[in-house]
């Protein structure tokens, strides 16, 4: 079976910083993966690499099997990989129908389409209804984006991630400084909305880690250390030297 | 929650229902262009409404690029030009060869110059947005200003080109030589032009310019290439400029280098600003605003451009939604019907106010016309009262009129802020601010 994300001896340097040494990750289709590591171990710029945002200095990243190390952030977009961002990015001027409704219509081939009424496109309009539903945004579907609170604002960044239907949903530290209720509902939120995706994620917290992920990777000093199921992940002498045992003790 | 939770049933009522109001709105202005100069029959009215009918089209397509995209360009008399340009060019072929294309048409030859020259340019100019572009517009601006008058054949130098509107074919018995056919027909573009640019604003592509104008960044994760959306933005910009190129063409029957230099592409800016970019009609009101001085202030005063100087400045600082987000803020409290807590604060303030803008005006007019040459006489004219430059009593008043009306309009300002805020809070309680 062809792996959803393939990442092979990806090198990155800034001059003559290396940040990513010889990172290799396989993330299996509808697998839900989760990066862990120490803060400025790489993780952010792991997800910006797989997505485009930078690109790779050496080696390649292949997604369903297509080389896409080199591509512009929206043509790897266009072959079904969506990511979110660590620090909310979402349209602050417009509302949240409008940053959900412009997040459907590339997926829902109207792309860059001046001829059309964007208000009268059935599927557009039932897509976005559904997702809003799904993000428990719809009674604020007339609010400005920069004006809801912080917690709405990253359930709206979820569902501008998964609006296109990507088959691949990257989330960068999706429940980041929300309080313990609101991290609850983030991750019943994240649970139901990429099932049946492949899901990779980059989290802090260790209990939203072990209670979502199927296989966790840990990432120190821009390589990856261990990678395996979370129980796997638990025993690893390694990664407990390295990453857990600072909070075991 | 609950306060947000209570106003969703308002907020969704709002929209329920067939859209009367938005239909009216774009009759009420068709009708009005149409009984405007029978209502105001003065000679210099029919000129005035048709330069601002032509200003109307220009900052509505100027705003295509800076409310609707977040593009600031000093550049864009560019397209508006070369549109003239083309278009004269147009009007003398159909008259030499006798082509049947009456002159209605011509402004389409000028949007498609200025659509032309914006795909020529525009896939290196719209790769960055921000300062890049803005000081690649204003480079650009200078280059096309200064061939104009190097390219003789084209542009025709310093005079420009010439043509003659009435040797076009005839329509409707409409030979276009009368002022009053030449305001009809750029009645009719301002129709067409501003219908067609509203509703590009309600396409895929209008909504993904303002998502590009808001984050760009962002844009590239849900599947577009914001350099794409910023060329297609600059392409509709040039060509609705190139109609209002075309129609100024057709008014003054000439076009020259002065429609593409900095000073028109200033003038559009301000327009758009003034008028506020956020909302649709904003650039309207300031076309409208700004042309209306512009013909009015320079027979006043000699002096006219300091007073536009003053109101772009006071704008930016104080009201940076411009005319239009000054008065879409009252909607919430018109809804509420809270809007009667802050209008006799502005009734209060408006006095010293205007105390103040009059000792302004009061002290420009001295020292401009102190400086001036002396033949010109020291009485000024003031809102029919005479004033002497020479006089310590007038330079007295004007120092009264601001010292005083500022202090006390200060308070008064602050009133209005109080006055707003109560307002505000009982709207945001009834649920119709957020």
């Amino acid at each position: 079976m062809t792996a959803a994300i393939e990442v092979r001896a990806v090198e990155k340097h800034f001059g003559n910083v290396s940040i990513i040494r010889d990172l290799n990750l396989t993330v299996a289709p509808g697998e839900r993966h989760a990066i862990i590591g120490p803060n400025g171990a790489g993780k952010s710029t792991t997800f910006n690499l797989i997505s485009g945002r930078i690109a790779p200095s050496s080696g390649e990243i292949r997604l369903n099997g297509e080389l896409i190390s080199g591509l512009q952030p929206f043509q790897i977009n266009r072959r079904g990989l969506s990511r979110s961002f660590q620090v909310t990015n979402v349209f602050a001027k417009m509302t949240v129908w409008e940053n959900v409704r412009c997040a459907v219509l590339w997926a829902t081939g109207h792309r860059y389409a001046f001829w059309k009424n964007v208000d009268s496109l059935p599927e557009v309009r039932e897509r976005t209804a559904q997702i809003l539903d799904d993000i428990h945004l719809s009674h604020r579907r007339d609010v400005p984006a920069g004006l809801l609170t912080y917690a709405e604002q990253r359930e709206l960044e979820i569902g501008i991630t998964i609006a296109s239907g990507a088959s691949v949903v990257m989330l960068d530290e999706p429940t980041a400084g929300m309080s313990n209720a609101e991290t609850e509902r983030a991750v019943a939120l994240i649970r139901r909305l990429t099932e049946g995706r492949t899901l990779v994620i980059v989290e802090h917290d260790m209990s939203v880690v072990f209670g979502l992920a199927d296989r966790i990777s840990v990432l120190v000093y821009g390589n990856i250390i261990a990678s395996g199921t979370p129980a796997e992940i638990r025993g690893n002498p390694k990664v407990k030297e390295a990453y857990l045992g600072e909070e075991a003790h | 929650m609950t306060k947000a939770s209570s106003s969703v049933p308002k907020l969704l009522a709002e929209r329920s229902g067939p859209d009367f109001g938005f239909y009216g709105i774009w009759l009420a202005a068709a009708i009005a262009l149409i009984v405007l100069p029978l209502i105001f029959s003065a000679g210099g009215s029919l000129t005035s409404f048709s330069l601002i009918g032509i200003s109307i089209i220009f900052a509505l397509s100027y705003n295509i690029l800076l409310g609707q995209t977040g593009l600031l360009s000093f550049g864009h008399a560019v397209q508006y030009g070369l549109g003239g340009f083309l278009a004269v060019h147009a009007m003398n072929a159909v008259a030499n060869y006798g082509w049947p294309i009456p002159l209605p048409f011509i402004p389409l030859a000028g949007g498609i110059g200025g659509l032309a020259f914006a795909i020529l340019v525009g896939w290196v100019m719209t790769k960055r947005a921000g300062t890049v572009f803005a000081m690649i517009s204003l480079g650009v601006g200078e280059l096309v200003a200064s061939s104009s008058l190097i390219l003789r054949s084209v542009f025709g130098g310093e005079s420009g080109i010439t043509t003659d509107r009435t040797a076009l074919p005839h329509m409707f018995g409409w030979t276009f030589g009368p002022q009053i056919q030449v305001y009809y027909l750029i009645a009719f573009w301002v129709m067409i032009s501003a219908i067609a640019m509203y509703a590009l604003t309600r396409t895929p592509l209008g909504r993904i310019c303002n998502a590009v104008r808001d984050n760009p960044e962002r844009v590239e994760f849900i599947g577009y290439d914001p350099h794409v959306v910023r060329y297609l933005a600059y392409g509709f910009a040039g060509f609705f400029a190139g109609i209002a190129g075309g129609l100024t063409a057709i008014n003054f029957e000439i076009a020259n280098s002065a429609y593409l230099g900095a000073t028109q592409s200033g003038l559009v800016l301000f327009a758009t600003f003034i008028g506020g970019t956020a909302y649709f009609f904003g650039p309207i009101l300031g076309a409208i605003l700004v042309t209306y001085l512009q013909l009015g202030l320079a027979n006043v005063t000699t002096v006219w451009q300091l007073y536009f100087g003053i109101i772009f400045i006071g704008i930016v600082m104080f009201a940076p939604g411009g005319i239009a987000g000054l008065l879409m803020m009252h909607r919430p409290l018109i809804r509420a019907k809270t809007l009667g807590m802050v209008i006799p604060s502005y009734l209060l303030a408006a006095i010293p106010t205007l105390a103040l803008a009059t000792g302004v005006t009061l002290a420009i007019e001295t020292v401009a016309r102190y400086t001036e040459s002396e033949g010109e006489g020291n009485i000024i004219n003031l809102f029919g009262i005479p004033f002497d430059a020479t006089r310590p009593t007038t330079w007295l008043a004007a120092v009264v009129l601001i010292v005083g009306g500022y202090l006390i309009a200060r308070i008064t300002w602050r009133r209005i802020a109080e006055a707003w805020d109560q307002a505000a809070t009982v709207a945001r309680d009834r649920g119709y601010l957020a």
